[in-house]
């Protein structure tokens, strides 16, 4: 757990980068500050190990204020990846996986042996190793940041906009491999970023920076979308989000109807192993477009109902046949009723919040 | 102090000389490098293989020590030890040698979709180079001449070595008389203040040549 | 031109106290005790201008002037100030060494990539490990190469030695000029330039044995490639 105390970081010149910021983050959680540029979430960041001091107030890890620590022994048990990686280019991507190990008095052969093992576990291959960063994609090296920074297997890490030097395709790549390898450690991470949708997809819990780093709204992702605070997260949260809101709930949660329920004229034609075909009407065969799987999210049910002739979107199971439909007036029953439950829970705890 | 004031009240016309001989003998051999350096550095750019003859020449003969130089150049130009034009050679040279590797740099570090723009606006070779390539190029150039200049100035000394003129000649003057310190401190302060004027003055041409390379400066 | 003396065997004994071996040798001592008192002086504080980013102004100045500065006077100032001897010959040549070694050692600090040196940080390094481990070795190149500008100029210039009545290859320089034997003068010209070459690629060679081949004299930051997306990765 990292807890903020009312701290604040004013520079000489009079700027306030972070005014009396106070926030917890829980631990084994992914934990986004997101916000414009200038809003003050890096220095809130660069705060956490160190590399910048508070002008006043206090940051706690775990209940130990971190200051009683010398700022490299701190750092040492703090993981930290930036953006561009930032790897040492006069090093092999072994010897850069290695270094804190080696700072921490691990012997240089150890580090090595469990630095190969954290390249495999980054999605990269031992081969890599003796190459040097200039010899690696961008997405490599980011992704060489991230075992350097697990290597002394801390358990806080924080992330200063890891992926915003890469391409959008290699982006999502890493993001991808970054929730399947917190599912895998469960660490506490902090990542700064000023992509909404980036926050949205990593983030157990958002912190929504205005300003000053003062958090116009902390909360799931979920809620943030569905319930913006104010103007300012909304106009962050940009447009459609009610349908990007979607991709929080489980497509399974619709009552599906069997695959034989025509609608408006239209039934849905399968092969002879039950795979689906398309939709048979008096125009013919209309294509299906797409159907989805158990665990796909309702964002991607509804999008297939948006898109079939029929409204509904086809359901299939392992091998690929269809065992169910979703229809556009089930779907809208489920969004509603959960919309309404989910306002209504804010509200409630919104006022109980005032009132304590 | 007032030793130096005597000395160059008795020996004003000798330091005199020396002085308008030492600006002649550092800066000529800029001018005459300056300006065989804009198309030799523009071949350096254009041509892998010259690029490679051309900077390893150019830095064996940088290596070559000065006063070494000096005393090859008479037996291979024909001249007597004593001929200035040894100095000038000599110094003509070394200045070649780190311009034309400057104005080559220069010229790459041209940003080469600027190039293209202009290209594709009509521009022919030879009037892209003098319009756009070239005064882009010129603050690397120009900075490169700096360097040759002071360069050369603090260099001139050396010649005294060998008994050419400049204000060398106040060193070994000094030296003869049993290491009087009035001509040596004359010679190193009147060398200096040559070399500051001289950079000076390229760093003001430099800055009404090329006003938009502070614009963008903050 | 005359190369009789150059190739006279009797000038190349190892025992002659004035043959090509020992002058050699003295010139190479000239050399390297200026070199070495230089860097030692300069590279420290180099380093130290580089890593804070303070006193930049003093270093690039102090640079600039010393270039300005001619040697042949700077060792005639010494001479009067300091007597005949070794001492006056090593301060001109020292000072000679110093501005290359220290601006190239500031420059070379100060052009290590921001977010190198901020991870660094990060992962905990103290800050004269940042310096020693990660700016030195990136800055390396760069070093070197102002280690070897110093390096010509003062094997080229300790030629002066001679003239403060010290030994090296100056010696056949200004006896020849004295006694008008210009086969001298010449043999020593060449043997000095062919020892300000060896000594060049020798300190190149050395710069290719230190720096890491992840360091390259040009790149000294590391900036990712975005070009184009990562290969796909097996596993």
């Amino acid at each position: 757990m990292i807890e903020f105390e009312g701290v604040t970081k004013r520079y000489p010149d009079g700027t306030v980068a972070v005014d009396d910021l106070s926030l917890t983050v829980e631990t084994g959680q992914i934990t986004v500050f997101v916000g414009p540029s200038g809003c003050g979430k890096t220095t809130a960041l660069r705060m956490i190990n160190r590399m910048i001091e508070p002008t006043s107030g206090r940051i706690l890890i775990d209940g130990d204020d971190i200051t009683t620590r010398p700022e490299a022994q701190l750092r040492r048990e703090i993981g930290y990846v930036i953006q561009g990686a930032g790897l040492f280019p006069h090093r092999t991507v072994l010897d850069n996986v290695a270094t804190v190990p080696i700072l921490k008095g691990v012997s240089r052969r150890d580090a090595r042996s469990s630095a190969l093992g954290l390249l495999e576990r980054v999605g990269l291959t031992a081969d890599l190793g003796d190459r040097y960063p200039a010899q690696l994609s961008g997405g490599q090296q980011q992704r060489v940041g991230v075992a350097r920074a697990l290597a002394a297997d801390p358990p806080v890490l924080l992330m200063d906009e890891p992926f915003s030097a890469v391409d959008p395709v290699v982006r999502d790549d890493l993001q991808q491999e970054l929730l399947r390898l917190q599912g895998e450690l469960g660490k506490t991470i902090v990542l700064v970023t000023h992509d909404i949708d980036e926050a949205i997809r990593l983030g157990d819990k958002v912190a929504v920076l205005a300003n000053g780093a003062r958090p116009a709204q902390f909360a799931p992702p979920a809620d943030i979308l569905a319930s913006p605070a104010d103007d300012f997260v909304a106009s962050l949260v940009g447009r459609d989000r009610g349908f990007r809101g979607l991709s929080f709930a489980d497509g399974n949660e619709i009552p599906l109807k069997t695959i034989d329920h025509g609608v408006d004229g239209l039934t849905l034609e399968v092969d002879a192993d039950g795979r689906p075909l398309g939709w048979r009407g008096p125009d013919g065969l209309l294509p299906t477009e797409g159907s989805f799987r158990d665990g796909a999210n309702l964002r991607t049910v509804a999008d297939l109902a948006i898109l079939s002739p029929a409204g509904a979107a086809v359901r299939v199971d392992a091998e690929g046949r269809a065992d169910g439909l979703v229809l556009l007036e089930d779907l809208a029953g489920n969004v509603r009723s959960q919309q309404r439950e989910r306002l209504a829970a804010l509200a409630t705890s919104n006022s109980n919040g005032e009132a304590g | 102090m007032s030793d130096l004031w005597s000395y160059l009240a008795t020996n004003g016309g000798d330091v005199l000389t020396a002085l308008v001989q030492h600006i002649w003998l550092a800066l000529l051999p800029v001018a005459i490098a300056f300006v065989l350096s804009l198309p030799l550095g523009a071949l350096v750019h254009r041509y892998v293989p010259v690029r490679h003859i051309a900077l390893t020449t150019g830095s064996v003969v940088y290596t070559v020590p000065s006063l070494a130089l000096l005393l090859l150049l008479p037996g291979i130009l024909g001249t007597s030890v004593l001929d200035p034009l040894n100095v000038v050679v000599a110094l003509t040279l070394y200045s070649l040698a780190l311009l034309v590797r400057t104005t080559a740099d220069g010229l790459d570090a041209v940003d080469p979709t600027v190039l293209q723009a202009a290209t594709a606006m009509g521009y022919r070779p030879v009037r892209r180079w003098f319009a756009v390539q070239l005064p882009l190029a010129m603050p690397v150039i120009l900075t490169g001449l700096r360097v040759a200049t002071v360069a050369n100035v603090s260099m001139v000394s050396i010649a005294a070595l060998v008994g050419i003129g400049g204000l060398g000649q106040l060193f070994t003057r000094g030296f003869q008389l049993g290491f009087y310190l009035p001509p040596i401190v004359l010679g190193l302060v009147l060398s200096v203040t040559l070399a500051v004027i001289a950079d000076v003055l390229i760093v003001v041409l430099q800055r009404g040549l090329t006003p938009w390379s502070r614009a963008g400066a903050r | 031109m005359t190369l009789d003396y150059l190739l006279d065997a009797a000038n190349w004994s190892l025992t002659s106290p004035d043959g090509f071996p020992q002058r050699i040798l003295e010139h190479l001592g000239y050399t390297f005790l200026a070199l070495a008192i230089a860097t030692a002086i300069a590279f420290p504080i180099g380093l130290l201008i580089g890593h804070t980013g303070r006193g930049a102004l003093i270093a690039v100045n102090l640079g600039n002037a010393g270039r300005a500065l001619p040697t042949l006077g700077v060792l005639m100032l010494a001479l009067a100030l300091v007597g005949i001897g070794l001492v006056p010959v090593t301060i001109a040549l020292v000072v000679l060494a110093i501005p290359p070694v220290l601006a190239t050692t500031y420059a070379g600090v100060r052009a290590v990539a921001d977010a190198t040196v901020d991870a660094a940080r990060g992962v905990g390094m103290t800050e004269p490990q940042i310096a020693l481990r990660v700016e030195v070795p990136i800055a390396l190149p760069i070093i070197i190469g102002g280690l070897r500008n110093a390096s010509l100029q003062v094997v080229s210039t300790a030629t002066i030695a001679a003239y403060a009545g010290l030994g090296g290859l100056g010696r056949y320089l200004f006896d020849g000029l004295a006694t008008l034997q210009y086969d001298q003068v010449v043999a020593g010209a060449i043997v000095l330039a062919v020892l300000a070459v060896a000594i060049d690629l020798a300190l190149a060679g050395t710069q290719r044995l230190l720096v890491s081949p992840g360091v390259n004299g040009r790149s000294t930051g590391n900036r990712p490639t975005t070009a184009r997306p990562a290969p796909k990765l097996a596993g």
